[in-house]
């Protein structure tokens, strides 16, 4: 089983602090709207990428645990 | 808009369709509807090989049985077809509104739903389909009441999501998904959006079985389907054809080339510019517009992604900001090399534009957008080429693909 990032992309407003308190995983697009990996978060960044899913102020993030 | 000749085959959806049908001659035509079992009509509609007419092409068994005997389910049958180029949807509610209010009782007796709706843009539609409800209610033909339901006439507004709120009274727009509209649809309930023309085959399904529907089309893809012919074709309309037809039988299907052809659209403003001869092509709701020679098909592309940009519904970010930007750069490639400055950097910027908004969405807009795109940057990279040096192959320059609201259209 692995960790995903998803997001409501309605919820979603561009604020950017996901990406303050992860960049290693979520980097900003031209707009400011996070660009989220299609790959599984890496086992050592997934307390650093929780921690950027609870920041987010529109609840815009959320972890997925599924296989492969 | 005329009904063309079916070509291949007997028409099936399109009998009688040179007027408008009342209720006795639909009933003297089709015969009434058989008294059936729920599990007969659901294992009717699976062994039939139906797919939704729609657009997406799901299996429309899987999606019946998804709801299927679920308590407090809610059915919505689509007619909003928001797509510019498709008109069979509101051509079917207009001319046989009760092979479509029948499929409709089918469907809602089959997974035991009490509470049906049709979603319609276009007003003649929707005059239409209330005189049709008071025939049957005076008849007393039908189990449930429909209730005509109005949405805006605009591109998203058929997504299925979109109709959930529309029946809520909220604003015809796509909600996050998860949930499915089938898992936690409209008022929280379980929710069928089923699109008018696969109404209209479940219709025929349950008076003649599923054997009878597969003796059109193909074993893979069964059925025949309805189709919207525009642009350079002799008599552009409705046609019915089998289902794997190509792209070349629809286009006779509607009497032919009026004028030489350099690429033909299919799927609509989410599908994509395919040469005629091209065999493997997924036909969605059933559009195809012939373009003829004479026309920019970088000014066309350019004017329709300007009006998917205004379509937007503005709710996802990279929606909102890539398409107009997406518009943008396709305009300056449409407009040319001007003042000695090469397009090149377009073309890589459109590329990469696509590539930032797919799939970063709540809907298919975005995807559907880039889909047509890639496929108009591939379509005419010749015509890209000429317009590097300053030069354009259109005589015409008259807008030519509907774009409602966005430019003008003949």
């Amino acid at each position: 089983m692995s960790t995903y990032v998803e997001i409501d992309w309605i919820a979603c407003d561009g604020r950017g602090i996901c990406s303050e308190l992860a960049p290693e995983v979520i980097e900003l697009d031209e707009w400011g709207y996070p660009i989220i990996p299609a790959a599984a978060v890496p086992a050592e960044l997934e307390k650093t990428v929780r921690r950027a899913v609870k920041a987010c102020p529109t609840l815009a993030l959320r972890l997925a645990t599924r296989s492969g | 808009m005329t009904a063309a000749p079916v070509t291949g085959m007997a028409p099936r959806l399109l009998r009688g369709a040179g007027a408008d049908v009342s209720l006795a001659e639909h009933r003297r035509m089709h015969g009434d509807l058989p008294d059936i079992a729920p599990e007969w009509l659901l294992r009717a509609v699976d062994d039939s090989g139906l797919t939704g007419r729609g657009g997406a092409g799901f299996p429309a068994a899987r999606k019946l049985r998804s709801i299927a005997g679920r308590k407090n389910s809610l059915i919505i049958a689509n007619g909003a077809e928001g797509e510019p180029a498709s008109a069979k949807d509101v051509f079917l509610m207009r001319r046989l509104p009760h092979l479509v209010l029948d499929g409709l009782q089918v469907v809602a007796d089959a997974v035991g739903s009490n509470e049906v709706y049709l979603a319609v843009a276009s007003n003649p539609a929707r005059h239409r389909l209330d005189l049709a409800i008071a025939e049957r209610n005076a008849a007393g033909v039908d189990r449930v009441r429909v209730r005509v339901l109005p949405v805006p006439d605009v591109f998203l507004a058929g997504e299925e999501s979109a109709l959930v709120n529309a029946v809520e009274g909220r604003a015809s727009l796509p909600r996050s998904t998860p949930p499915r509209v089938f898992e936690k649809g409209a008022f929280g309930r379980p929710t069928l959006v089923q699109n008018v023309e696969t109404l209209a085959h479940i219709a025929l399904i349950a008076r003649h079985g599923a054997a009878w529907f597969r003796e059109v089309g193909s074993v893979e893809d069964p059925g025949s389907m309805l189709v919207s012919i525009s642009g350079a074709v002799a008599r552009p309309g409705i046609a019915e054809v089998a289902r794997g037809s190509s792209i070349e039988q629809i286009i006779a299907a509607a009497g032919g080339l009026r004028h030489a052809v350099q690429a033909v659209l299919v799927g609509g403003y989410h599908g994509t510019w395919l040469t005629p001869t091209t065999m493997d092509f997924r036909p969605g709701a059933g559009v195809v517009v012939a373009l003829p020679t004479d026309v920019c098909g970088l000014v066309e592309t350019a004017r329709v992604v300007a009006y998917l940009a205004d379509q937007s519904a503005q709710q996802c970010g990279p929606c909102l900001n890539g398409l107009p930007a997406l518009a943008s750069v396709l305009g300056e490639i449409a407009r040319g090399r001007s003042g000695g400055r090469a397009i090149g950097p377009q073309v890589r910027r459109a590329t990469e534009l696509a590539a930032l908004v797919e799939r970063r969405g709540a809907c298919h807009h975005p995807d559907g957008s880039v889909r047509f795109i890639r496929s108009a940057l591939s379509m005419f990279e010749t015509e890209i080429d000429l317009h590097a040096h300053g030069r354009c192959s259109a005589t015409d320059r008259r807008p030519f693909l509907p774009t409602p609201g966005v430019g003008g259209a003949r």
